[in-house]
Protein backbone atom coordinates (compact mmCIF):
# COMPACT_ATOMS: atom_id res chain seq x y z
CA UNK A 1 0.00 0.00 0.00
CA UNK A 2 1.08 3.59 -0.57
CA UNK A 3 1.47 4.10 3.15
CA UNK A 4 3.50 6.44 5.28
CA UNK A 5 5.85 3.56 6.15
CA UNK A 6 7.18 3.68 2.58
CA UNK A 7 9.72 6.35 3.42
CA UNK A 8 12.32 6.18 0.64
CA UNK A 9 12.89 9.69 -0.70
CA UNK A 10 10.42 11.38 1.63
CA UNK A 11 11.54 14.85 2.70
CA UNK A 12 11.18 17.00 5.77
CA UNK A 13 11.99 14.35 8.35
CA UNK A 14 15.09 16.13 9.59
CA UNK A 15 18.67 15.10 10.15
CA UNK A 16 19.78 11.76 11.50
CA UNK A 17 19.80 12.12 15.25
CA UNK A 18 22.44 9.89 16.78
CA UNK A 19 22.07 9.24 20.47
CA UNK A 20 25.34 8.81 22.36
CA UNK A 21 25.63 5.73 24.60
CA UNK A 22 22.25 4.56 23.47
CA UNK A 23 20.72 1.98 25.81
CA UNK A 24 19.56 -1.30 24.30
CA UNK A 25 16.06 -0.61 25.56
CA UNK A 26 14.80 2.72 26.82
CA UNK A 27 12.02 1.15 28.87
CA UNK A 28 11.48 -2.34 30.32
CA UNK A 29 8.24 -2.68 28.33
CA UNK A 30 10.23 -2.45 25.08
CA UNK A 31 12.10 -5.56 26.10
CA UNK A 32 8.82 -7.31 26.88
CA UNK A 33 7.42 -6.34 23.47
CA UNK A 34 10.59 -7.54 21.78
CA UNK A 35 10.56 -10.94 23.49
CA UNK A 36 6.84 -11.45 22.98
CA UNK A 37 7.14 -10.65 19.28
CA UNK A 38 9.94 -13.18 18.79
CA UNK A 39 8.07 -15.83 20.72
CA UNK A 40 4.66 -15.36 19.13
CA UNK A 41 5.87 -14.97 15.56
CA UNK A 42 8.38 -17.76 16.10
CA UNK A 43 5.48 -20.03 16.91
CA UNK A 44 3.71 -19.05 13.73
CA UNK A 45 0.82 -17.22 15.41
CA UNK A 46 1.29 -14.76 12.53
CA UNK A 47 3.90 -14.43 9.83
CA UNK A 48 6.43 -11.67 9.19
CA UNK A 49 4.40 -10.20 6.33
CA UNK A 50 1.27 -10.02 8.47
CA UNK A 51 3.40 -8.46 11.20
CA UNK A 52 4.72 -5.78 8.83
CA UNK A 53 1.32 -5.09 7.32
CA UNK A 54 -0.15 -4.60 10.78
CA UNK A 55 2.26 -1.68 11.18
CA UNK A 56 1.56 -0.30 7.70
CA UNK A 57 -2.17 0.02 8.35
CA UNK A 58 -1.66 2.19 11.43
CA UNK A 59 -3.01 5.70 10.83
CA UNK A 60 -0.23 7.85 9.35
CA UNK A 61 -0.39 10.34 12.21
CA UNK A 62 -0.07 7.58 14.76
CA UNK A 63 2.75 5.89 12.83
CA UNK A 64 4.81 9.08 12.67
CA UNK A 65 4.30 9.99 16.32
CA UNK A 66 4.97 6.61 17.83
CA UNK A 67 8.20 4.75 18.30
CA UNK A 68 9.57 1.53 16.89
CA UNK A 69 8.40 -0.77 19.70
CA UNK A 70 5.03 0.95 19.86
CA UNK A 71 4.61 -0.07 16.22
CA UNK A 72 5.43 -3.62 17.26
CA UNK A 73 2.92 -3.56 20.10
CA UNK A 74 0.20 -2.33 17.72
CA UNK A 75 0.74 -5.12 15.22
CA UNK A 76 1.23 -7.90 17.79
CA UNK A 77 -2.08 -6.93 19.35
CA UNK A 78 -3.87 -6.57 16.01
CA UNK A 79 -2.63 -9.91 14.71
CA UNK A 80 -3.39 -11.86 17.90
CA UNK A 81 -6.92 -10.42 17.97
CA UNK A 82 -7.57 -11.02 14.26
CA UNK A 83 -6.38 -14.60 14.56
CA UNK A 84 -8.75 -15.12 17.46
CA UNK A 85 -5.89 -15.93 19.84
CA UNK A 86 -6.86 -13.20 22.26
CA UNK A 87 -10.04 -11.19 22.61
CA UNK A 88 -10.03 -7.38 22.51
CA UNK A 89 -12.41 -6.89 25.44
CA UNK A 90 -10.48 -9.36 27.50
CA UNK A 91 -7.23 -7.60 26.61
CA UNK A 92 -8.67 -4.18 27.48
CA UNK A 93 -9.97 -5.44 30.81
CA UNK A 94 -6.66 -7.06 31.64
CA UNK A 95 -4.75 -3.92 30.64
CA UNK A 96 -6.91 -1.87 33.02
CA UNK A 97 -6.14 -4.29 35.82
CA UNK A 98 -2.40 -3.94 35.28
CA UNK A 99 -2.76 -0.16 35.05
CA UNK A 100 -4.46 -0.09 38.44
CA UNK A 101 -2.00 -2.50 39.95
CA UNK A 102 1.29 -2.58 38.05
CA UNK A 103 2.63 -5.06 40.58
CA UNK A 104 -0.11 -7.61 39.81
CA UNK A 105 1.61 -10.88 39.01
CA UNK A 106 1.76 -12.19 35.46
CA UNK A 107 0.83 -15.88 35.72
CA UNK A 108 3.87 -18.09 35.86
CA UNK A 109 3.75 -21.22 33.81
CA UNK A 110 6.86 -23.34 33.58
CA UNK A 111 6.93 -25.66 30.64
CA UNK A 112 10.55 -26.31 29.69
CA UNK A 113 9.52 -28.64 26.90
CA UNK A 114 7.32 -26.06 25.23
CA UNK A 115 9.98 -23.38 25.70
CA UNK A 116 12.64 -25.63 24.20
CA UNK A 117 10.64 -26.60 21.14
CA UNK A 118 9.63 -23.02 20.49
CA UNK A 119 13.21 -21.82 20.84
CA UNK A 120 14.33 -24.36 18.27
CA UNK A 121 11.61 -23.21 15.93
CA UNK A 122 12.65 -19.58 16.15
CA UNK A 123 16.33 -20.33 15.78
CA UNK A 124 16.11 -22.64 12.83
CA UNK A 125 13.55 -20.16 11.63
CA UNK A 126 10.65 -20.30 9.33
CA UNK A 127 12.63 -19.64 6.17
CA UNK A 128 10.59 -18.22 3.33
CA UNK A 129 12.91 -19.67 0.70
CA UNK A 130 11.14 -22.19 -1.56
CA UNK A 131 12.07 -24.61 -4.30
CA UNK A 132 10.20 -23.83 -7.50
CA UNK A 133 10.25 -25.81 -10.73
CA UNK A 134 10.17 -22.79 -13.02
CA UNK A 135 13.39 -21.15 -14.19
CA UNK A 136 14.04 -17.51 -13.34
CA UNK A 137 12.51 -15.21 -15.94
CA UNK A 138 15.47 -12.82 -15.79
CA UNK A 139 19.25 -13.21 -15.89
CA UNK A 140 22.06 -11.09 -14.55
CA UNK A 141 22.47 -8.11 -16.87
CA UNK A 142 18.87 -8.09 -18.09
CA UNK A 143 17.26 -4.68 -18.31
CA UNK A 144 13.94 -4.53 -16.52
CA UNK A 145 11.25 -2.05 -15.63
CA UNK A 146 9.41 -2.10 -12.34
CA UNK A 147 5.66 -2.17 -12.71
CA UNK A 148 3.56 0.92 -12.20
CA UNK A 149 1.31 -0.67 -9.61
CA UNK A 150 -0.39 0.66 -6.50
CA UNK A 151 -1.61 -2.36 -4.57
CA UNK A 152 -3.86 -1.56 -1.62
CA UNK A 153 -2.41 -4.43 0.37
CA UNK A 154 1.09 -5.29 1.51
CA UNK A 155 3.95 -5.09 -0.97
CA UNK A 156 7.74 -4.87 -0.84
CA UNK A 157 8.00 -2.78 -3.97
CA UNK A 158 8.81 0.69 -2.64
CA UNK A 159 7.13 3.65 -4.35
CA UNK A 160 10.39 5.39 -5.21
CA UNK A 161 11.38 2.56 -7.56
CA UNK A 162 8.05 1.99 -9.29
CA UNK A 163 7.91 2.42 -13.06
CA UNK A 164 11.73 2.72 -13.17
CA UNK A 165 14.31 1.07 -15.36
CA UNK A 166 17.08 -0.98 -13.85
CA UNK A 167 19.46 -3.85 -14.44
CA UNK A 168 19.39 -7.26 -12.79
CA UNK A 169 22.52 -7.48 -10.66
CA UNK A 170 21.88 -10.80 -8.88
CA UNK A 171 19.41 -13.62 -9.11
CA UNK A 172 18.45 -14.99 -5.70
CA UNK A 173 16.41 -18.10 -4.95
CA UNK A 174 12.63 -18.11 -4.91
CA UNK A 175 10.91 -16.75 -1.81
CA UNK A 176 7.35 -16.55 -0.55
CA UNK A 177 5.63 -13.49 -2.05
CA UNK A 178 4.85 -11.03 0.76
CA UNK A 179 1.97 -9.51 -1.21
CA UNK A 180 0.11 -12.84 -0.95
CA UNK A 181 1.46 -14.12 2.35
CA UNK A 182 0.38 -11.01 4.26
CA UNK A 183 -3.24 -11.64 3.35
CA UNK A 184 -3.71 -15.36 3.77
CA UNK A 185 -3.53 -15.84 0.01
CA UNK A 186 -0.94 -18.57 0.04
CA UNK A 187 2.77 -18.39 -0.65
CA UNK A 188 3.07 -17.89 -4.42
CA UNK A 189 6.89 -18.22 -4.25
CA UNK A 190 8.82 -16.29 -6.88
CA UNK A 191 12.43 -15.55 -7.71
CA UNK A 192 13.89 -12.46 -6.10
CA UNK A 193 16.34 -10.22 -7.94
CA UNK A 194 18.73 -7.55 -6.82
CA UNK A 195 17.99 -4.78 -9.29
CA UNK A 196 20.39 -1.87 -9.76
CA UNK A 197 18.96 1.57 -10.43
CA UNK A 198 21.01 4.60 -11.38
CA UNK A 199 20.23 7.48 -9.02
CA UNK A 200 19.36 9.74 -11.99
CA UNK A 201 16.66 7.28 -13.07
CA UNK A 202 15.11 7.43 -9.62
CA UNK A 203 15.73 11.01 -8.48
CA UNK A 204 16.22 12.90 -11.74
CA UNK A 205 18.18 16.13 -11.42
CA UNK A 206 18.09 15.89 -7.64
CA UNK A 207 20.33 12.81 -7.66
CA UNK A 208 23.67 13.03 -5.91
CA UNK A 209 26.67 12.31 -8.15
CA UNK A 210 27.68 8.69 -8.63
CA UNK A 211 25.00 6.86 -6.71
CA UNK A 212 23.37 3.55 -7.47
CA UNK A 213 20.55 1.95 -5.49
CA UNK A 214 20.08 -1.80 -5.23
CA UNK A 215 16.61 -3.02 -4.34
CA UNK A 216 15.60 -6.67 -3.89
CA UNK A 217 12.44 -7.32 -5.89
CA UNK A 218 10.15 -10.27 -6.54
CA UNK A 219 9.71 -11.41 -10.14
CA UNK A 220 6.12 -10.19 -10.49
CA UNK A 221 7.26 -6.65 -9.64
CA UNK A 222 9.29 -6.60 -12.87
CA UNK A 223 8.67 -6.62 -16.59
CA UNK A 224 11.25 -7.13 -19.31
CA UNK A 225 12.52 -4.16 -21.28
CA UNK B 1 25.38 18.10 12.54
CA UNK B 2 23.76 21.46 11.85
CA UNK B 3 20.53 19.83 10.76
CA UNK B 4 20.26 17.52 13.73
CA UNK B 5 16.64 17.23 14.56
CA UNK B 6 15.99 18.31 18.08
CA UNK B 7 12.33 19.17 17.76
CA UNK B 8 10.43 16.53 19.63
CA UNK B 9 7.77 15.94 17.07
CA UNK B 10 9.49 12.68 16.26
CA UNK B 11 9.09 9.87 18.70
CA UNK B 12 11.80 8.80 21.05
CA UNK B 13 11.03 6.21 23.63
CA UNK B 14 12.54 8.31 26.38
CA UNK B 15 10.17 11.19 25.62
CA UNK B 16 7.12 9.11 26.44
CA UNK B 17 5.19 10.42 29.39
CA UNK B 18 4.79 8.32 32.49
CA UNK B 19 1.14 7.70 31.61
CA UNK B 20 1.94 6.46 28.11
CA UNK B 21 4.75 4.31 29.40
CA UNK B 22 2.45 2.80 32.02
CA UNK B 23 -0.16 2.04 29.37
CA UNK B 24 2.31 0.26 27.07
CA UNK B 25 3.75 -1.68 29.98
CA UNK B 26 0.26 -2.76 31.02
CA UNK B 27 -0.78 -3.73 27.50
CA UNK B 28 2.19 -5.97 26.85
CA UNK B 29 1.82 -7.52 30.32
CA UNK B 30 -1.83 -8.19 29.56
CA UNK B 31 -0.94 -9.86 26.25
CA UNK B 32 1.69 -11.97 27.95
CA UNK B 33 -0.69 -12.95 30.74
CA UNK B 34 -3.43 -14.01 28.32
CA UNK B 35 -1.04 -16.09 26.21
CA UNK B 36 0.49 -17.76 29.26
CA UNK B 37 -2.96 -18.61 30.59
CA UNK B 38 -3.90 -20.17 27.28
CA UNK B 39 -0.85 -22.37 27.56
CA UNK B 40 0.73 -21.14 24.33
CA UNK B 41 3.52 -19.04 25.76
CA UNK B 42 5.88 -19.32 28.68
CA UNK B 43 7.86 -16.59 30.41
CA UNK B 44 10.86 -18.84 29.95
CA UNK B 45 10.42 -18.77 26.19
CA UNK B 46 10.24 -14.99 26.08
CA UNK B 47 13.37 -14.82 28.23
CA UNK B 48 15.24 -17.25 25.95
CA UNK B 49 14.34 -15.28 22.86
CA UNK B 50 15.68 -12.12 24.41
CA UNK B 51 18.86 -13.91 25.48
CA UNK B 52 19.39 -15.38 22.04
CA UNK B 53 19.21 -11.96 20.45
CA UNK B 54 21.27 -10.31 23.17
CA UNK B 55 24.11 -12.71 22.42
CA UNK B 56 24.50 -11.01 19.02
CA UNK B 57 26.53 -7.83 18.75
CA UNK B 58 28.60 -5.77 16.34
CA UNK B 59 31.64 -7.59 17.78
CA UNK B 60 30.63 -10.52 15.55
CA UNK B 61 30.86 -8.32 12.48
CA UNK B 62 34.19 -6.91 13.62
CA UNK B 63 35.59 -10.42 14.00
CA UNK B 64 34.51 -11.36 10.48
CA UNK B 65 36.02 -8.20 9.03
CA UNK B 66 39.32 -8.55 10.89
CA UNK B 67 39.70 -12.12 9.65
CA UNK B 68 38.84 -11.08 6.10
CA UNK B 69 41.53 -8.38 6.25
CA UNK B 70 44.19 -10.90 7.24
CA UNK B 71 43.10 -13.98 5.28
CA UNK B 72 42.23 -13.52 1.59
CA UNK B 73 40.73 -16.99 1.31
CA UNK B 74 38.44 -16.33 4.25
CA UNK B 75 37.50 -13.03 2.66
CA UNK B 76 36.47 -14.85 -0.51
CA UNK B 77 34.32 -17.23 1.53
CA UNK B 78 32.78 -14.34 3.48
CA UNK B 79 31.79 -12.65 0.24
CA UNK B 80 30.40 -15.82 -1.32
CA UNK B 81 28.67 -17.37 1.73
CA UNK B 82 28.47 -15.14 4.77
CA UNK B 83 26.59 -17.61 6.97
CA UNK B 84 29.15 -20.37 6.39
CA UNK B 85 32.05 -17.96 7.00
CA UNK B 86 30.40 -16.83 10.24
CA UNK B 87 30.06 -20.46 11.34
CA UNK B 88 33.80 -20.93 10.83
CA UNK B 89 34.39 -18.29 13.51
CA UNK B 90 31.82 -19.80 15.85
CA UNK B 91 29.17 -17.20 15.06
CA UNK B 92 25.75 -18.81 14.80
CA UNK B 93 23.94 -16.81 12.13
CA UNK B 94 21.43 -19.55 11.49
CA UNK B 95 17.98 -18.25 10.92
CA UNK B 96 15.47 -17.68 8.20
CA UNK B 97 17.19 -14.86 6.36
CA UNK B 98 20.03 -14.85 3.86
CA UNK B 99 23.15 -12.75 4.24
CA UNK B 100 25.27 -10.93 1.75
CA UNK B 101 28.50 -9.14 2.61
CA UNK B 102 29.28 -6.27 0.24
CA UNK B 103 32.87 -5.12 -0.11
CA UNK B 104 34.04 -1.52 -0.06
CA UNK B 105 36.81 -0.76 -2.55
CA UNK B 106 38.62 2.42 -3.58
CA UNK B 107 35.92 2.73 -6.29
CA UNK B 108 32.71 1.71 -4.45
CA UNK B 109 31.38 2.52 -1.00
CA UNK B 110 28.37 0.56 0.25
CA UNK B 111 25.60 1.78 2.52
CA UNK B 112 22.79 -0.32 4.04
CA UNK B 113 19.24 0.80 4.73
CA UNK B 114 15.70 -0.54 4.90
CA UNK B 115 13.25 2.10 3.66
CA UNK B 116 10.08 0.07 4.28
CA UNK B 117 10.75 -1.06 7.84
CA UNK B 118 14.06 -1.64 9.61
CA UNK B 119 15.57 -4.87 8.23
CA UNK B 120 19.07 -5.30 9.59
CA UNK B 121 21.57 -8.19 9.85
CA UNK B 122 20.38 -8.98 13.38
CA UNK B 123 21.44 -12.62 13.44
CA UNK B 124 25.05 -11.39 13.22
CA UNK B 125 25.09 -7.83 14.59
CA UNK B 126 22.19 -7.91 17.05
CA UNK B 127 19.67 -5.11 17.21
CA UNK B 128 20.03 -2.02 15.05
CA UNK B 129 20.84 1.35 16.61
CA UNK B 130 17.90 3.75 16.96
CA UNK B 131 19.12 6.08 14.23
CA UNK B 132 19.03 3.19 11.73
CA UNK B 133 15.33 2.79 12.49
CA UNK B 134 14.65 6.54 12.35
CA UNK B 135 12.34 8.07 9.74
CA UNK B 136 15.13 10.48 8.78
CA UNK B 137 17.65 7.76 7.96
CA UNK B 138 15.14 5.51 6.19
CA UNK B 139 13.89 8.36 3.99
CA UNK B 140 17.21 9.98 3.16
CA UNK B 141 19.76 7.15 2.83
CA UNK B 142 18.46 6.30 -0.65
CA UNK B 143 17.97 9.85 -1.95
CA UNK B 144 20.92 11.71 -0.41
CA UNK B 145 23.37 9.15 0.97
CA UNK B 146 26.36 11.50 0.77
CA UNK B 147 24.56 14.12 2.85
CA UNK B 148 23.66 11.47 5.41
CA UNK B 149 27.22 10.14 5.62
CA UNK B 150 28.48 13.71 6.00
CA UNK B 151 26.34 14.02 9.12
CA UNK B 152 28.26 11.03 10.45
CA UNK B 153 31.53 12.79 9.59
CA UNK B 154 32.27 10.82 6.43
CA UNK B 155 33.09 12.84 3.32
CA UNK B 156 33.61 10.52 0.37
CA UNK B 157 35.61 11.61 -2.68
CA UNK B 158 33.29 12.47 -5.58
CA UNK B 159 34.87 9.81 -7.82
CA UNK B 160 33.75 7.05 -5.45
CA UNK B 161 30.45 5.41 -6.36
CA UNK B 162 27.97 5.17 -3.49
CA UNK B 163 26.07 1.87 -3.66
CA UNK B 164 22.99 1.93 -1.44
CA UNK B 165 21.36 -1.40 -0.61
CA UNK B 166 17.68 -1.18 0.32
CA UNK B 167 16.98 -4.40 2.26
CA UNK B 168 13.52 -4.91 0.84
CA UNK B 169 13.37 -8.72 0.72
CA UNK B 170 14.86 -11.69 2.58
CA UNK B 171 18.54 -10.82 2.21
CA UNK B 172 20.34 -8.90 4.92
CA UNK B 173 23.42 -6.90 4.05
CA UNK B 174 26.62 -6.17 5.89
CA UNK B 175 29.51 -4.01 4.70
CA UNK B 176 33.10 -5.25 4.53
CA UNK B 177 34.91 -1.94 4.99
CA UNK B 178 38.44 -1.24 3.73
CA UNK B 179 41.36 -1.77 6.08
CA UNK B 180 42.39 1.67 7.32
CA UNK B 181 45.84 3.09 6.55
CA UNK B 182 48.41 2.47 9.26
CA UNK B 183 46.91 -0.88 10.29
CA UNK B 184 49.51 -2.99 8.47
CA UNK B 185 51.28 -4.57 11.41
CA UNK B 186 48.24 -5.20 13.56
CA UNK B 187 46.94 -8.62 14.51
CA UNK B 188 43.35 -9.77 14.17
CA UNK B 189 42.29 -8.77 17.65
CA UNK B 190 43.73 -5.29 17.28
CA UNK B 191 42.14 -4.94 13.86
CA UNK B 192 38.73 -5.97 15.18
CA UNK B 193 38.83 -3.03 17.60
CA UNK B 194 38.97 -0.65 14.63
CA UNK B 195 35.72 -1.97 13.18
CA UNK B 196 32.75 0.01 14.46
CA UNK B 197 29.10 -0.86 14.05
CA UNK B 198 28.65 2.23 11.88
CA UNK B 199 31.38 1.02 9.53
CA UNK B 200 29.52 -2.29 9.11
CA UNK B 201 26.42 -0.34 8.03
CA UNK B 202 28.44 2.02 5.85
CA UNK B 203 27.79 5.42 7.44
CA UNK B 204 31.40 5.48 8.63
CA UNK B 205 34.73 3.87 7.92
CA UNK B 206 36.81 1.95 10.49
CA UNK B 207 38.80 3.87 13.07
CA UNK B 208 42.39 4.64 12.24
CA UNK B 209 45.05 3.10 14.49
CA UNK B 210 45.88 5.45 17.32
CA UNK B 211 42.30 6.69 17.44
CA UNK B 212 40.86 3.38 18.58
CA UNK B 213 40.11 3.29 22.28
Amino acid sequence: MNGVHDLGGMQGLGGVDVEGNEPVFHNPWEKAIFGTMLATMGQGMYNLDEFRHGIEVMSPAHYLTSSYYEHWLETIEKNLIEKGIIDRDELDARTQEFLKDPAAPVPQREDPELAESLSRLVRSGASTRREVSAKPQFEVGDRVRTRNVHPRGHTRLPQYVRDKQGVVERVYDAFVLPDANAHGEGENPQYVYSVRFEAEEVWGDSAEPREVVYVDLWESYLEPL
Amino acid sequence: MSETYNGHDHPHEETRTGAESALYASRIRAIEALLVERGILTKEEVRRQIEYMEARSPANGAKLVARAWTDPEFKARLLSDTKAAARELGIDASGPVEFLTVENTPEVHNLIVCTLCSCYPRAILGRPPDWYKSFAYRSRAVSEPRAVMREFGLELPMDVTVAVHDSSADVRYMVLPMRPPGAEGMDEEELARLVTRNSLIGVSVPLEPGLAG
